[in-house]
């Protein structure tokens, strides 16, 4: 058994690893959801969880560490943490309006009906004129 | 005293994310599309990068930290890749 080397202080090194051992919680129960929920748009959400408050916990926990280690304050791990708390929303909204998009023009998939623009509760009111691809079953003809 | 709790708290934790790596594999293999592979890949790339990031914890070398920025790049880069090929067909128009 190993511990934490002689030229870190201890409250530095009991905080990284509280820190590290929060964010990868939350990271799993992020992961879980991925086995719990149901349809892909509430799947997509639940990565998000480890992708934003996990990792900016684990990266805490490291500049923590090695403020303690080296007795400095360097902060490489925040522009890491400003990096991936920029790009993980830009992800999120390019893979649902890609599933979004497939499941609009394709009806090979799982079952799940998403309304087409214009319609509400069932009832189309105007014939939704974005449609435009051709390989829609179902697009109006008659525009 | 201190010197166990903070292995064992960074033994946890890589647990933790590993087990989250393998949810992320479990979903890539079973994803009944491929918008729910591309979030299964999502999930691996980033449970492998803070499992790095705790291992450079763990052993205290900071060096390990710049193949998790390089794997979190990638990884970002590869899943919009993917999406744009999923909504277009092709990813350079």
């Amino acid at each position: 058994m190993s511990g934490f080397p002689a030229n870190v202080p201890a409250w530095a090194a009991l905080l990284a690893a509280g820190l590290v051992l929060f964010g990868a919680g939350l990271t799993f129960i992020g992961a879980l959801g991925l086995v719990r929920l149901q349809t892909f748009y509430e799947r997509v959400h639940a990565p998000t969880l480890g992708a934003t408050l996990g990792m900016f916990a684990v990266l805490c926990g490291s500049v923590v560490y090695f403020t303690g280690a080296e007795g400095r304050f360097m902060p490489v791990e925040l522009l890491a943490a400003v990096f991936f708390t920029a790009t993980t929303p830009v992800t999120l909204i390019i893979l649902a309006r890609a599933a979004l998009f497939r499941d609009r023009t394709d009806r090979s998939g799982d079952g799940v009906r998403v309304p087409l623009e214009g319609e509400c509760a069932g009832v189309v009111r105007t014939p939704p004129d974005v449609i435009t691809d051709p390989r829609r079953s179902d697009a109006p003809q008659d525009r | 005293m201190s010197g166990a709790v903070f292995y064992w708290a960074l033994v946890v934790a890589q647990l933790f994310l590993a087990g989250a790596a393998l949810i992320g594999v479990w979903r890539i293999a079973k994803g009944p599309r491929a918008q729910d592979r591309i979030l299964g890949l999502d999930t691996l790339y980033q449970a492998g990068m803070l499992l790095i990031v705790a291992f450079g914890v763990r052993t205290g070398t900071q060096q390990y930290f710049y193949a998790a920025v390089i794997i979190g790049m990638l990884g970002f880069t590869s899943s919009v890749a993917l999406a744009k090929f999923l909504m277009r067909g092709e990813v350079i128009e």
